[in-house]
């Protein structure tokens, strides 16, 4: 990968807009048709714009691993949604006979606990506690990385030079390492949990942001914008940020994955929630009894590999879609 | 890929940097030079870890006081007041972050009240365990990593790239912790090949060679289930960066000479394609440390990162800071090396910076 490759990565741009820059380089005069007013020519593009990102879906509807991954992790957010439905009492809570293996009883499919607590409630009900916390980890990430990314990248000098030591610091210390020591000091819980995991996710963005802002603001567009007199937040937020979107969204998904895996790695260590059934906290609770029951460990095991697989899956969907140079590299 | 991105970001050169040398500069000052603009870069980046662990260690409820009071199970308002005295805890914020700053100059990160002896003796003690166990899994992971990614270069596009591309995906998404509980499912409970945890046989009085071996076999399942998720990482990086060098011009020719495609493949491709790969290795180290505290739970394994499981437990913060604020530089360190490791593999890069 190169320099060139990340700038690359918005050739989104409908390939009209395409024809009417190189017209625009040939007579090397811009084409304006009423010099006075320039909103002339915005509303003549905007008539030939092509709805944004049709291209793309499609693409990524083609790709059967994205369409696995998507189908999968719709059904993972429909349980999330069921299971107080089907499974209404708490998912701690003693139900039945203790160490059910799967199959043995058919009220209990998947089996039991030591404690008699029914895993597939458990494994619902995990799913809600790992796709509420890799949402919001993420989005929380998200937003903090692409304010501080777009501040540095777009205005430079000092500005970006101190927000990059700060971003410098995070990335040195050991992501794990932090998380389990903010995790310490705040109180576990799912919201806390949430955001520590986004204190550890967000200077990737922000270093991510940064450059694609620095590759961005000396484009054609961004200074005509500038000219126009546009202030400095819509520039950023409607001008650049909207291009520098794609490998922002296959990020996010990437995100996604990671935060899961941090909770559960955090709740299989036992400084999860205490009070919520996670994949991870199961995991945590089987590991004693891996001799004679491994299904105990295996199954919540399983749950997470999928979920993360899937979205590991979009992400790469949408990385062939958003990026195509790259996924020419790839066949 | 993320990750990719993020190498990008870290290798483009600020403005301030670019001014190129026009001489051309010996290997040895070349690499001096780099290792002087990394030790400048990491003034500051060190000065701002130890002000932010500052703060988290103040964030941290209860004090060095409350802890000693705990566990000497009982103390009045007074001895609780001395002891704050004697400690320095009842100055204002800047006052004991000076002292703080004044302890790290003298290379103290403070007294473990549990273990009952200073924090960077506890380090100290813990860290060769993982060193050694990070060590062999970035190994296992960089030699499979490039094996897998080779042969996904090789087939590129045809079914047996697909499949390990899946496969790749896989390790991927594989929880560590978990991964090390199956193969001790397998390899410990239903085969009864290797230990299930612990860093040597208790008690056996190995020499040589016999004691290396023992050693090896409590390593080979902690070491593997870390590298898992790297293993991914560098076969899909090997891909990409072979498939990028194989279609230069430098290749060609090297085809054009006469050369069999596996010797182009060794000596032109592979070669060019390992730099991103040590640019990623050395990102790695700080993930792999938190990795290791994950899997050192697993697996018993006596390293920091079970230190850090028990501090934890232990509600003993200044251990755990101290693994924080001494792991961030061992994060440092290696960035250094893999810097010197690269300016010394491709002259350009001690040039252009």
């Amino acid at each position: 990968m190169t320099t060139t490759e990340v700038a690359g990565t918005h050739a989104a741009a409908p390939p009209q807009a395409r024809t009417a820059a190189t017209q625009l380089d040939k007579s090397g005069q811009p084409e304006w048709h009423n010099i006075r007013a320039p909103d002339a020519r915005s509303t003549l593009t905007a008539a030939v714009t092509v709805p944004a990102g049709r291209r793309e879906l499609a693409v990524f509807l083609r790709n059967p691993n994205a369409l696995f991954g998507i189908v999968f992790l719709s059904l993972m957010v429909l349980v999330a949604f069921v299971a107080p439905l089907v499974f209404p009492g708490d998912p701690l809570a003693m139900v039945g006979k203790p160490f059910l293996w799967p199959g043995q009883d058919p009220a209990f499919p998947l089996g039991t606990d030591s404690m008699g607590r029914n895993v597939l409630a458990g494994l619902m009900h995990g799913a809600r506690i790992s796709l509420f916390v890799g949402l919001a980890a993420t989005a929380l990430g998200l937003g903090v990385g692409i304010v501080v990314g777009a501040v540095a990248g777009y205005f430079g000098g000092w500005v970006d030079d101190v927000l990059v030591r700060i971003i410098e610091i995070f990335q040195t210390l050991p992501n794990f390492v932090l998380l389990v020591v903010l995790v310490a000091i705040a109180q576990p819980s799912a919201t806390t949990v949430s955001v520590a995991i986004a204190i550890v996710s967000w200077p990737m963005v922000a270093r991510l942001t940064r450059a694609e802002f620095r590759a961005i603001r000396e484009k054609d567009y961004v200074v005509a914008a500038r000219s126009l007199g546009f202030r400095h937040p819509r520039i950023i937020f409607s001008e650049i940020l909207p291009n520098a979107l794609p490998p922002l969204i296959v990020t996010a998904s990437v995100m996604v994955a990671t935060a899961i895996l941090m909770e559960s790695a955090l709740s299989f260590m036992g400084l999860g929630d205490p009070n919520v059934v996670s994949w991870g906290s199961m995991i945590g609770a089987g590991r004693e009894l891996i001799r004679t029951a491994w299904y105990l460990t295996f199954l919540p095991g399983l749950a997470i590999v999928f979920t993360v697989l899937a979205l590991n899956l979009i992400g790469d969907g949408l990385n062939d879609a958003l990026n195509p140079r790259f996924s020419e590299e790839r066949v | 890929m993320a990750h990719m991105s993020e190498a990008v970001a870290a290798r483009i050169p600020s403005p301030a940097t670019c001014e190129r040398e026009k001489r051309p500069m010996s290997a040895l000052s070349r690499i001096a030079r780099t290792l002087r603009r990394t030790l400048l870069q990491a003034i500051p980046t060190v000065l701002g870890i130890i002000i932010l662990n500052f703060f988290l260690l103040q964030l941290a409820p209860g004090d060095a006081a409350d802890v000693m009071a705990g566990e000497a199970g009982s103390a009045t308002e007074e001895t609780m007041r001395a002891l704050r005295e004697r400690f320095g805890l009842d100055n204002p914020v800047l006052v004991q972050l000076a002292n703080y700053l004044g302890n790290l100059a003298q290379f103290s990160l403070g007294f473990s009240p549990r273990y009952g002896m200073p924090v960077t003796d506890l380090i100290g003690q813990r860290l060769p365990g993982t060193l050694t166990l990070m060590a062999m899994a970035l190994a296992i992971a960089i030699l499979i990593g490039l094996t897998l990614g080779s042969l996904m270069a090789a087939f590129s596009g045809r079914l047996p790239d697909r499949l390990l591309s899946i496969f790749a995906l896989l390790f991927y998404s594989v929880p560590g912790f978990w991964i090390g509980l199956m193969l001790i499912v397998l390899f410990s409970v239903t085969l009864g090949w290797l230990p299930s945890g612990g860093a040597g046989t208790i008690g056996a009085s190995y020499t040589g060679f016999q004691a290396i071996l023992d050693k090896a076999r409590y390593m080979v399942l902690p070491a593997t289930s870390l590298a898992l998720f790297y293993v991914a990482i560098y076969a899909r990086l090997t891909r990409a960066a072979m498939l990028e060098v194989k279609n230069q011009d430098f290749v060609r020719t090297a085809y054009a000479k006469g050369l069999s495609p596996r010797v182009v493949t060794i000596r032109h491709v592979l070669r060019n394609a390992l730099i991103p790969i040590t640019t990623m290795a050395g990102m790695h180290v700080g993930g792999m440390l938190g990795g290791a505290v994950v899997v050192e739970t697993v697996y018993s394994w006596p390293g920091l990162g079970r230190l850090a499981f028990e501090a934890v437990m232990g509600r003993d913060y200044t251990v755990l800071l101290g693994i924080l604020l001494l792991s961030s530089i061992l994060v440092i360190l290696a960035n250094a090396v893999v810097d010197l490791l690269q300016a010394w593999l491709d002259p350009r890069i001690g040039e252009q910076k």
